[in-house]
């Protein structure tokens, strides 16, 4: 075995892209590294896997970098993400039936989160009082951005997650199957899963996840803190194979040979417009319905994705605080930070320009004060303390 | 297979609890079966299966095991963390069965494809045999796997070259030994398996009727 020879594990999700064409369009042959991409079935095997040192580096969800480098739930072992491969690319999808009963109960266009969520509580206080089974959602990981997007949504009209419905993990090859089968009347997942489950006529598409979270930090390249130290010869090879696989994906005139690497049998294997649709940010919200498109529904190799963003950290922290995941500390906070660092890719590609586009918490919820780091405890405080619906 | 009696009497000798509850997650039944087997035989004497992942977590809580076994192919690995939550549906608080100080162990099992929580406070000295005969289990149903699938080509390889030897017999009109002669020389001439070249008989036959 070479010293330049990596072994990187995935899931096979849309959002693996720029690791995928990384590989597959050989760019990082170009720069010298051999990387063999080990598809795997749970973010648990990836996360063991990529702790124990089976793989060099691993796709993996942004929180569970944190989570695992602050001990929260298990093994505490030190990752790093030195640049991210994605952000957004999740949906909430609902079944027709809580479909229809949030139509019947919003005041609104039910494509706005805020009516969306308000409908949500009125749903859930007729179950209560018809004493039925409270609402149950499927999401991907405890520390996922799957989970926190579905927490923030409904708790913005005053649903409290973990006592007025029941949130549980799924793993999202079993989402669509569950949703069919009515174990649970909603989900947030990654794609292609949302767009699954409507061209089987089991759910509808209520949000794209961009529309809760302007900009969610979901995937990460992560890699432990320890090998980032003892490899740090090898790191802005694999940055720059990385980064230019994502400008690679982002751009529109590639997304053909993009879907069609990624519908490979060995990467995702799933039908290549699915991967289309997906990258282009174009789905069907219900069968045989209209497109809704979104250029934020899913952000790869554009308006600065890859850069690793400490606000992201602080706030991805702030979720696991505020839902109770981990303790408030500063020490834990700046543990969090520390993941997300941009130094490494900052002395790889230089420092950023500043679009005017974005948001300028870095996050763009749409609910609540813009997100500010400096004050997450007195937030969370706030938080803590709304009032429930009665 | 040992009886259950000298199985508890064995228990007692290396001090291990066998009324320990052990709960198998493995969608391979053949497997299961196997290590529940071999846990039942070592001693223990409270051990069921979860073949149907379908509200795994409920399964689970109904069992209320102290042990929970899983194979890492299964996507369901990820829904048992959420055990490791603050939840008001979990009965006990269960834990992952590795740290830090278990480097070896972990590779081991990971190297075999089992994974392993117990729940939170259970001294991991007490499982340790469990999870060694897990891993020597999982190892041990991966040879025969393997095995059998050598053994299953090997088969199928066989059936095409006597399919393709009967080819040429008809058509060239030579007896068997030649037949195999031509398939030999001409795979060795191309640098082939001679399955390989007796599947392109059986197929330019297939194609040529």
């Amino acid at each position: 075995m070479t010293e330049d020879r990596l072994r990187i594990g995935f899931i096979p999700l849309v959002d693996a892209a720029a690791l995928i064409i990384a590989v597959d369009k050989e760019f990082a042959a170009d720069e010298g590294l051999t990387i063999d991409l080990i598809r795997e079935v749970s973010w648990s095997n990836v996360r063991d896997k990529l702790n124990i040192g089976v793989f060099d580096a691993a796709h993996l969800l942004a929180p569970v970098v944190i989570a695992s480098s602050l001990g929260i739930g298990h093994v505490k072992v030190p990752l790093v993400a030195p640049i991210m491969l994605g952000l957004n690319g999740n949906a909430i999808t609902v079944s027709p039936q809580l479909y229809d009963a949030l139509a019947s109960a919003a005041e609104g266009d039910l494509a706005d989160p805020n009516i969306s969520a308000k409908a949500l509580v009125r749903v859930v206080r007729e179950r209560r009082r018809n004493r039925a089974e409270p609402i149950v959602f499927g999401m991907t990981f405890p520390f996922s951005t799957h989970n926190y997007q579905l927490r923030l949504w409904m708790a913005a009209a005053g649903v409290q997650p973990d006592e007025d419905v029941r949130l549980v993990v799924l793993p999202p090859p079993y989402m669509v199957d569950s949703l069919a089968s009515r174990q649970v009347d909603g989900f947030c997942v990654g794609a292609p899963w949302n767009s699954l489950a409507v061209e089987l006529g089991v759910g509808r598409i209520l949000h794209f996840g961009c529309e809760i979270v302007a900009r969610a930090p979901e995937k990460a390249l992560a890699v432990r803190a320890a090998w980032a130290a003892n490899r740090a010869e090898i790191m802005p090879a694999l940055l720059r194979a990385v980064h230019r696989a994502a400008e690679f994906v982002n751009d529109a005139g590639n997304r053909d040979e993009v879907a069609a690497l990624l519908a490979a049998p060995h990467r995702l294997g799933v039908a290549p417009e699915l991967v289309r649709a997906t990258i282009a940010g174009e789905l069907r919200t219900t069968l045989g319905g209209p497109v809704r498109s979104s250029p934020y529904y899913m952000v790869i190799g554009r308006d600065g994705a890859t850069r690793p963003d400490p606000a992201h950290a602080a706030w991805l922290y702030a979720q696991m605080v505020r839902w109770k995941q981990t303790p408030p500390a500063t020490k834990l906070l700046d543990a969090a930070i520390a993941c997300f660092r941009p130094e490494p890719y900052d002395a790889v590609f230089g420092n950023p320009v500043a679009s005017p586009d974005l948001p300028l918490d870095h996050i763009g919820a749409f609910t609540g004060p813009p997100f500010d780091a400096g004050n997450i405890f007195g937030d969370v405080v706030v938080k803590l303390a709304m009032p429930r619906p009665s | 297979m040992q009886s259950a009696p000298a199985g508890i009497a064995r228990a007692l000798l290396s001090h291990m609890d066998p009324t320990l509850k052990i709960v198998i997650v493995d969608e391979n039944p053949i497997r299961a079966a196997i290590l529940a087997d071999g846990l039942r035989e070592a001693g223990y004497t409270q051990v069921s299966r979860i073949e149907e992942t379908n509200n795994l977590l409920a399964r689970i809580y109904t069992l209320d095991p102290e042990v929970i076994l899983i194979d890492l192919e299964n996507p369901s690995r990820d829904v048992l963390a959420q055990m490791f939550q603050v939840s008001r549906v979990v009965k006990r608080p269960i834990a992952m069965f590795v740290d830090q100080s278990d480097a070896t162990a972990i590779e081991a099992a990971v190297d075999a494809g089992v994974s392993a929580y117990i729940v939170d406070g259970l001294k991991k000295e007490r499982i340790k045999s469990i999870l060694d005969l897990c891993i020597s289990r999982f190892n041990a149903f991966a040879r025969l796997q393997n095995e059998l699938e050598r053994t299953q080509t090997a088969l199928s390889e066989r059936k095409v070259i006597d399919r393709a030897k009967g080819i040429l017999m008809k058509i060239r009109r030579i007896n068997e030994g030649d037949a195999y002669t031509l398939l030999r020389t001409t795979a060795m001439n191309e640098n082939k398996k001679i399955a390989e070249v007796a599947q392109a008989v059986v197929t330019a036959e297939e194609l040529l009727k």
